[in-house]
C-alpha cells in the first residue's frame, strides 16, 4: 500500500513541477531567434525523448536480470517501465508534430528520430501486446524478458541510424561532445525539466509497479 | 535411478507440487494415481527435465539420454515414414534405430509407409518404438492406456513388465487406479499436489487399491 | 568439444524441417505463389512514366521478400505445434541452441529458395539488373538479420491465440532497420554505383547479424525452458 502512496506523491510534486517548466518556459525563457515560439516545445519534447529510450533500456536490462533471477519483482518493475515508456513515447511523437508543423509546414515527416520513436513505440506496443497474449505468468515474464532484451540491443542501432542519415531534425545541440550549445536561461529550464521527467517516470512506475502487485495479491487471494 | 527432493512448484496462485520428496530403485515399477489436476503430470514433468522446479530437485541417473517418455502425444510427424521418424528421434540420441525393437512391435511391414497413412493402432506401436528407440533406462509414462487399443495396450504392458524384469525403473502416472495397480511394485496417491500414501504394493490386488484410493482422496 | 554435435544436431533437425515441408508443400506453393502475385500487382498498380523501375525495385524486392518471409516464419514451430512433438525435441539430449540453429538453417534454406524464385522475376518483369554479387550479398545479409529474429520470435508466439497476427507485429520493428539499410543499398546498386558507396550499409548489416544470432541462440532457450 505505501508503494502507491510514495508513488502518488512523487507523481503530484512531479505534476506540480511540470506546470512549473511551462511557466518557465513560456515566460522567462527568451524566445529562440530562427525557430520562433514553436520552438518551445522543446523543453518537453526531448527530455519525453530521453525518457522513452531510456526506460527501454531499463526493460532490458531488468529482463536480463530477470531471466537469471526468476524474481518477479523485476518483470513488474520491467512491465511498469515499458508501459511509462510507451506513455513518453507517445508524447514526443504528439509533441514533434506540434513543434514540426510552424517550423517544417507539415505535420508529419519521415525524419529520422521521429520515424525511430515511431519505432521505439512499436516496440514497445509489440511487448504489451506479447504479454497480454500469454495467460501464463510463467511463460509471459520469460517471453516478455526476451523480447524486452531484444528491444533494448535495437536502441543502439536505432540510434546510429539517427546520425546516418540526413535529415530535417535539428542536430543534437544538448546531447553532443563537448559543453552544449544552449545559452544559459534555456539551459536551465532545459535541465529542469529533465529533472522533471525523471521524477514523473519514477512516480509512474512505482504506483504502476504498486497496481501490478496488488492486483496480482488479489488474482492469489481469489484463488 | 530416479530421485526427487522437496520439489515444490506453483503455476500462478495454484501450487501444482507441495514438498514432494521420492526416490524409485531399479526393477521398481511406481504407480501414481491422483484426480485430474493433482499434479501427477507436473510430477513427471519436473522428473524428465521440462519444468525446472521452483524448489528442490529432481534427478535421474544418465540424465536425458536415459529417459524414455510415453505420453497420449505420439510425437511423430505425420507427413514422413516410420522409417525417417524413428531415424531422425534416434539421431537425437546418436543411436540407429534398432531392428528387433520394429519387429517386436510387428512394425516391419509398415515401415516405408508415411505416418498419416497409418490406423490408430498402428501410430499408438510407433509411439511406443519412438519412446525406446534409444533404451531408456528410465521411462516415465504419463497417462499411456489412454485411448489404446488392445493390441497395444498389451503391447506396452508386456515392454513394461520386460523393462522391470531388466532392473529397470518406471514411474506411471494415471487416474485410472484398476489398469495401473497390475503393472506396479509401488503404489503413491496424490492429491493437490501432495503424495497422501506411498507404499510398496505388497500384493494388494487392484480393487483393494482402489479402494484405499477412493478412502484416500475423497 | 560441443560444436559438432551442435551442428550435427542442429542439420538433423533442419533436414526433418525441410524433409516435412517438401512431402506436404503446404508453406512452399502459397509463398511462391503469393510472390508472383505480388509482383504482377506492384507492375499493373504503377505509372509507368512517373517512377522509373530502378527507384521502385528496391522497395517492391523487399516488400515481396518480407511478407514471404513472415509465412515462413510461422510454419517452423507450427510444425511442432501440429505434431505435438516439441516435448520430444525438448526431452533429447541435445542442446537447445541446436533446436534453434536448427529451425534457423531450415527458414534461412526456405526463405532463400522463395529469393531465388523472386529475383528473375523481378528482373524479368521490371528490367532491371539484379544478379550482381553484391546485390546478392546484400539480400543474403538482410535476410539473416530478420529470419534470425524471426525464428526467435516464432517460437514464442506460436503458442498464442493470434499467432499470425502477432508475429509480424513484434517483429516489423526488428525488420526495419536491416530492411532500410538494404533497400538503401539496393538502390545504389540497381543505380550501378561502386561498390565502396555500399561498404557502410553492409558493414552494419553484418554487424546486426552478429548481434541479434548471437542474441537469439543465447535468448532461445527461455522461450522453450519453463
Amino acid at each position: 500500500m505505501t508503494h502507491l502512496r510514495v508513488g502518488r506523491w512523487i507523481t503530484a510534486v512531479a505534476l506540480l513541477l511540470l506546470a512549473g517548466v511551462y511557466v518557465r518556459a513560456l515566460a522567462y525563457t527568451p524566445v529562440e531567434a530562427s525557430q520562433g515560439f514553436a520552438q518551445k516545445i522543446f523543453y518537453l519534447h526531448v527530455p519525453a525523448a530521453i525518457w522513452a529510450e531510456t526506460a527501454m533500456i531499463f526493460v532490458g536490462l531488468a529482463s536480463i536480470v530477470y531471466l537469471f533471477t526468476k524474481d518477479p519483482r523485476l518483470d513488474r518493475f520491467a512491465a511498469s517501465s515499458a508501459e511509462v515508456g510507451t506513455v513518453f513515447c507517445a508524447i514526443v511523437l504528439t509533441t514533434g508534430p506540434i513543434w514540426g508543423k510552424p517550423i517544417w509546414g507539415t505535420w508529419w515527416s519521415w525524419d529520422a528520430r521521429l520515424t525511430f520513436t515511431l519505432f521505439l513505440f512499436l516496440l514497445y506496443v509489440g511487448y504489451l501486446l506479447l504479454r497480454s497474449a500469454v495467460p501464463d505468468p510463467g511463460a509471459r515474464a520469460r517471453f516478455a524478458a526476451v523480447l524486452g532484451i531484444c528491444g533494448m540491443c535495437e536502441v543502439p542501432f536505432i540510434h546510429l541510424s539517427v546520425y546516418m542519415f540526413p535529415t530535417l531534425h535539428p542536430m543534437p545541440i544538448v546531447l553532443q561532445p563537448g559543453r552544449p550549445k544552449l545559452p544559459g536561461s534555456m539551459l536551465t529550464t532545459w535541465l529542469f525539466s529533465l529533472g522533471v521527467f525523471t521524477l514523473l517516470y519514477v512516480g509512474f512506475v512505482v504506483q504502476r509497479y504498486a497496481v501490478s502487485y496488488l492486483r496480482e495479491q488479489l488474482e492469489v487471494t481469489e484463488q | 535411478m530416479l530421485r526427487a527432493e522437496g520439489l515444490n512448484h506453483r503455476f500462478g496462485a495454484i501450487r501444482a507440487l507441495d514438498d514432494v520428496s521420492f526416490s524409485v530403485q531399479p526393477g521398481q515399477t511406481l504407480a501414481v494415481f491422483g484426480p485430474n489436476g493433482a499434479g501427477k503430470t507436473t510430477l513427471l514433468r519436473v522428473l524428465a527435465g521440462l519444468i525446472q522446479p521452483q524448489r528442490g530437485r529432481a534427478d535421474v541417473v544418465g540424465g536425458r539420454r536415459a529417459i524414455g517418455w510415453i505420453g497420449h502425444q505420439p510425437q511423430l510427424y505425420a507427413q514422413l515414414t516410420v522409417r525417417e521418424n524413428l531415424g531422425f528421434w534416434a539421431s537425437l540420441y546418436d543411436v540407429a534405430p534398432p531392428a528387433e525393437l520394429i519387429a517386436r512391435l510387428g512394425l516391419e511391414a509398415h515401415v516405408d509407409r508415411p505416418v498419416r497413412a497409418l490406423s490408430r493402432g498402428l501410430v499408438q506401436r510407433v509411439a511406443i518404438a519412438r519412446a525406446l528407440v534409444h533404451d531408456p533406462t528410465v521411462l516415465l509414462l504419463d497417462e499411456p492406456f489412454t485411448g489404446l487399443d488392445r493390441v497395444a495396450a498389451e503391447a506396452l504392458s508386456r515392454l513394461l513388465g520386460r523393462h522391470a524384469a531388466a532392473g529397470r525403473a518406471s514411474v506411471l502416472v494415471t487416474h485410472n487406479v484398476e489398469e495401473g495397480t497390475g503393472l506396479a511394485t509401488d503404489v503413491a496417491f496424490m492429491r493437490a499436489g501432495r503424495f497422501v500414501h506411498f507404499a510398496p504394493r505388497a500384493g494388494r490386488g487392484a480393487a483393494q487399491v482402489a479402494e484405499e484410493y477412493r478412502n484416500a482422496i475423497a | 568439444m560441443r560444436s559438432p554435435e551442435l551442428l550435427r544436431h542442429a542439420w538433423a533437425v533442419a533436414s526433418k524441417d525441410l524433409l516435412v515441408e517438401l512431402r506436404s508443400r503446404t508453406a512452399i506453393v502459397s509463398v511462391a505463389t503469393f510472390v508472383v502475385l505480388v509482383l504482377m500487382v506492384f507492375n499493373f498498380g504503377r505509372d509507368q512514366t512517373a517512377v522509373s523501375n530502378v527507384d521502385l525495385a528496391p522497395s517492391i524486392l523487399w516488400v515481396t521478400f518480407t511478407f514471404a518471409a513472415i509465412l515462413a516464419l510461422n510454419r517452423a514451430f507450427q510444425i511442432e505445434l501440429e505434431n505435438q512433438a516439441l516435448d520430444g525435441l525438448l526431452l533429447a539430449p541435445i542442446d537447445r541452441g541446436s533446436i534453434y540453429l536448427g529451425k534457423l538453417i531450415a527458414n534461412l534454406i526456405f526463405v532463400a529458395t522463395i529469393e531465388v524464385i523472386g529475383l528473375p522475376l523481378i528482373a524479368l518483369f521490371f528490367n532491371v539488373r539484379v544478379l550482381v554479387a553484391p546485390l546478392v550479398m546484400v539480400i543474403a545479409l538482410a535476410t539473416v538479420g530478420f529470419v534470425a529474429v524471426g525464428t526467435l520470435f516464432s517460437a514464442m508466439t506460436v503458442r498464442t491465440r493470434f499467432a499470425e497476427l502477432l508475429l509480424p507485429v513484434l517483429l516489423l520493428p526488428f525488420m526495419i532497420l536491416p530492411l532500410r539499410w538494404a533497400a538503401l543499398a539496393t538502390g545504389l546498386l540497381l543505380a550501378g554505383r561502386p561498390l565502396s558507396e555500399v561498404q557502410g550499409w553492409l558493414n552494419m548489416l553484418a554487424v546486426y547479424d552478429v548481434v541479434f544470432v548471437v542474441l537469439a541462440i543465447l535468448l532461445f532457450p527461455a522461450t522453450v525452458n519453463e
